[in-house]
């Protein structure tokens, strides 16, 4: 067996599970105190992931998920009533059971700083109620490998002694009824009793009745077996130990060792049975037996388990690994039939566990085929094939299969943002505590699915976010109060699919952004002239500059050096976009819009100054043919639209780049209207639109570098690099004169 | 006919492990996440020997072991436990449920096998 680690890194995936378990177990009891399924939730969570931390030895995680798990029983059994405190403490016992989690993957296997606190207020609760079951849950670290062996129970006992340190026992057994009713068969206790040395049994058959007297349901029979052993007489004890109240049993160690095994003519035994007819009615019957192994030798895997009695427990080991090879058709329960590796999966579940990379590797294919695609779609087209004929009609529906795989691949990264919404109320509850202000999370679209990378990203970014609001965001209890809110301040976080995009916002009810102080700050630290003349919503984007840091002493919480501007370029990364919308007095809304896979891209293939490019179709809010009634020049060179009562400002693409000087008149000439998550719309001009398609996005920035009012680059069909314009940052570096200079004057 | 056996235990790592270390002993091993899960999987294979978790969703050990006993079989299945607890009163219960035997996690594969050695009849 070499999967030791699959188990390892697959019982870890199951923590991150139960955990989440965990945590909605915790959220519902705070809904609903008396909530059982909820406790019984939390309890079976933390007992499952205290079960498979024992089967690979961590210590910690043991010992704290017990002490957990101790007092979820104590509230799951009615014994203690719950109170917030303690759930206060069960959320931070899962915070820490969590971080020991972590901890024990990357192979450090002690407690947290945390651990002995929590544990010693966990004992409050349960008192004396942590019965000493730890002592008895001995971890075993699990060898999946063919190295068997019982554990060596080596007692030293003085008792009949046959040399080589090996003992007699005689054991008398009589099975009632209920060790039948159980499921218990003599026949394999005494296959056991073999494994423990040479091993012979005599059946007292004297009490059995006339055939037509015989009740199936009462056992007649009772035995007497010798067994020769070098373990103890605990380990013939074990072997009868959970049926030891369903029979009648002696283990006795004075019986003489020489001579047949018989019963005593007044046997005990046959107290408990009343006076029947014997078979023969001679007395006492007594089958004398050589072995055990010739009694049931098909049930005993051959005559390893019983030659020489010394290596018996050793060979039983060997003995299943080898009765392969000796081709003997011994198909006892443990005697080993040949190894059957694949085993049938369980009827109920209907997910399977799929490694990322062939995924990885699947969507790289997909990717492709769809550049594939596309040339083969140009190339048909440059062939002047009429429109409907076979050759067109079976390109398109390729193109459909072809996007619908690709769907269908992406769909299998994505995966609900809930895990990490709930690492977020962690980070909540932490804040709370260093703030000392009071919070209510409240979580929206927990089941969004968004791609695995980007959630994995998103994590830090959001943590930033999440701490701001807090720190910065919401007032303390004490301001709360005088304005009139609610002394508990409420940050939300949402996720929600919206054309073909993905929205997150974190939306606080705190005192929202106080515009004068970060106007003033701003032009402190130089990032704007006291002169400029800023709107609203272009103050707020300024918290996004390089630099700025809202706060004039350092926090302990957001004051690490990081600034908004780290999340904002974790999100350009991601290829998403973030914008704050602020009410004095009424919170800050932070949104996040991101594409819902990393890559492909919808885009509008267009010409300009005999340059191909892509515009992201999520910009192009409408195309227009202008005539020369929408256009209105303003000042010497600037030109607006007019559309929907609205002036918007119109930005040549061919000049932006320097592809050519802007064309004098706009007839034949298309504009796009687009709008940049940012600042206001503007109006694209372009000379030709190509095709909208969807095209497989290739970053700039590992292959050559970051060019500003570019995004990406991609290939197209006939094998053509195009490059993907970043529609908010054309608007941004307009100002500046393009995309040249990397000053700006708005904030993102 | 190797042995059939059903494993039920709400935790895929224990599923993972009772699979990987029954199937190479020879047996034939179906799986189910919770009491009520197993008794449809015990139903439909009729296995030759059980072993489940105490601590389950939807239908825990003890509950499953009643229903199964209650099912109509030519012989009494063996059903061994397999739990975290090993006190006596757990044990009580699991015998007056109609358990066949009990076994301590984390098991070591030799004792796990040990156990299904003493309540497994030749099919």
């Amino acid at each position: 067996m070499s999967g030791k680690e699959d188990f390892r890194s697959s019982f870890f995936e199951e923590c991150e599970e139960l955990l989440e378990q965990t945590q909605d177990g915790l959220d519902a009891m705070a809904d609903d105190p008396h909530d059982v399924e909820a406790v019984n939730g939390v309890f079976r969570a933390v007992h499952s992931i205290k079960g498979g931390a024992g089967a690979f030895g961590l210590e910690a995680v043991i010992d704290f998920s017990h002490k957990f798990e101790t007092a979820m029983d104590a509230i799951r059994s009615g014994n203690v009533d719950l109170t917030d405190d303690m759930l206060d403490l069960f959320r931070m016992c899962g915070d820490n059971l969590s971080d020991l989690v972590t901890m024990a993957r990357a192979g450090r296997n002690n407690p947290t700083a945390a651990s002995a606190e929590l544990e010693e207020r966990l004992l409050e609760i349960t008192g004396d109620m942590q019965e000493e079951e730890v002592p008895d849950f001995n971890p075993v670290t699990l060898d999946l490998g063919l190295d068997a062996g019982l554990d060596g129970e080596t007692e030293t006992e003085t008792e009949t002694e046959t040399g080589q340190g090996l003992l007699v026992y005689t054991v008398r057994f009589q099975p009632r009824a209920e060790l039948f009713a159980a499921g218990n068969e003599p026949a394999p206790l005494f296959r056991a009793l073999t494994r423990l040395g040479e091993t012979e049994v005599a059946a007292d058959i004297s009490d059995l009745p006339a055939l037509s007297d015989l009740d199936a349901m009462s056992c007649r029979i009772s035995w007497l077996i010798r067994v020769t052993t070098d373990g103890g007489e605990a380990e013939i004890e074990d072997v009868f130990e959970f049926v030891e109240d369903c029979c009648e049993l002696t283990i006795d160690s004075s019986i003489d060792v020489s001579g047949d095994l018989r019963f005593p003519d007044d046997g005990d035994l046959r107290d408990h049975g009343p006076d029947g007819v014997n078979i023969d009615g001679a007395g006492p019957a007594v089958l004398d037996m050589p072995g055990l192994g010739d009694l049931l030798p098909d049930l005993c895997g051959g005559a390893e388990g019983f030659g020489s009695p010394q290596g018996n427990k050793n060979e039983a080991g060997e003995a299943r690994a080898s009765a392969d090879q000796s081709g003997a058709d011994r198909k006892s329960a443990v005697a080993a039939a040949p190894a059957k590796q694949a085993a049938k999966t369980t009827k109920s579940s209907s997910t399977i566990r799929v490694d990322l990379d062939r995924i990885d590797k699947l969507i790289n294919l997909v990717g492709e085929l769809v550049i594939k695609e596309a040339m083969l779609s140009q190339s048909v087209g440059e062939l002047d094939i009429a429109r409907g004929s076979g050759v067109s009609a079976a390109l398109d529906s390729v193109k459909q299969i072809a996007n619908e795989i690709q769907e269908g691949v992406m769909a299998i990264r994505a995966q609900p943002v809930k895990p990490m919404f709930q690492r977020m109320a962690r980070i909540v509850r932490e804040a709370s505590t260093a703030t000392g202000k009071k919070v209510r999370f409240v979580t929206i679209g927990d089941y969004t699915e968004v791609d695995k990378t980007v959630i994995e990203r998103l994590v830090d970014p959001l943590t930033h976010m999440i701490r701001n609001a807090i720190d910065h965001g919401l007032e303390s209890p004490k301001d709360r109060k005088a304005v009139g809110k609610p002394a508990e301040g409420t940050v939300t976080l949402s996720a929600a699919h919206r054309s073909g995009r993905v929205l997150i916002d974190v939306v606080d009810d705190g005192g929202g952004i106080n515009r004068e102080v970060v106007r003033k700050l701003a032009v402190q630290r130089g990032l704007i002239q006291d002169t400029d003349q800023l709107s609203p919503s272009e103050i707020d984007h300024l918290l996004f500059m390089p630099g700025f840091s809202s706060k004039t002493e350092v926090s302990e919480l957001s004051g690490r050096g990081v600034g908004l501007d780290v999340v904002r370029s974790a999100i350009h990364k991601l290829g998403g976009r973030v914008a704050i919308q602020s009410n004095p007095g009424e919170g800050a809304t932070f949104s996040i819009s991101l594409p819902l896979t990393l890559a492909v891209l919808e885009g509008m293939v267009v010409q300009v100054g005999g340059e191909t490019m892509v515009v992201p179709i999520s910009s192009v809010q409408e195309t227009i043919r202008p005539t020369a009634e929408d256009l209105d020049r303003l000042g010497v060179d600037s030109l607006v639209l007019r559309n929907r009562g609205e002036l918007v400002p119109v930005v040549d693409l061919g000049a932006f780049f320097g592809f050519r000087s802007a064309p004098d008149t706009l007839e034949d000439h298309v504009l796009l209207l687009i709008a940049a998550d940012q600042g206001p719309r503007y109006a694209l001009v372009v000379d030709a639109i190509q095709d909208q398609r969807q095209v497989v996005i290739k970053s700039l920035e590992t292959n050559y570098q970051q060019i500003s009012g570019v995004a990406a680059a991609t290939i197209l069909g006939d094998g053509r690099i195009a490059l993907i314009i970043d529609a908010d940052t054309v608007m941004r570096d307009l100002g500046s004169g393009g995309p040249g200079e990397t000053s700006m004057k708005m904030a993102v | 006919m190797s042995l059939k056996i059903l494993a039920i235990d709400d935790s895929r790592t224990m599923r993972n492990l009772l699979q990987a270390t029954l199937c190479p002993a020879g047996f034939d091993v179906d799986l189910a996440e919770d009491g009520e899960d197993g008794l449809r999987v015990f139903d439909d294979t009729d296995p030759d020997v059980v072993i489940t978790d105490i601590n389950m969703p939807k239908m825990d050990g003890f509950g499953f072991i009643e229903a199964a006993r209650q099912r109509k079989r030519d012989r009494v299945v063996p059903i061994l436990v397999l739990s975290t607890e090993s006190g006596a009163e757990m044990k009580a219960r699991a015998r007056a449920s109609g358990a066949s035997g009990w076994i301590v996690k984390p098991f070591d594969e030799e004792k796990l096998l040990w156990a299904i050695e003493r309540v497994a009849s030749k099919g």
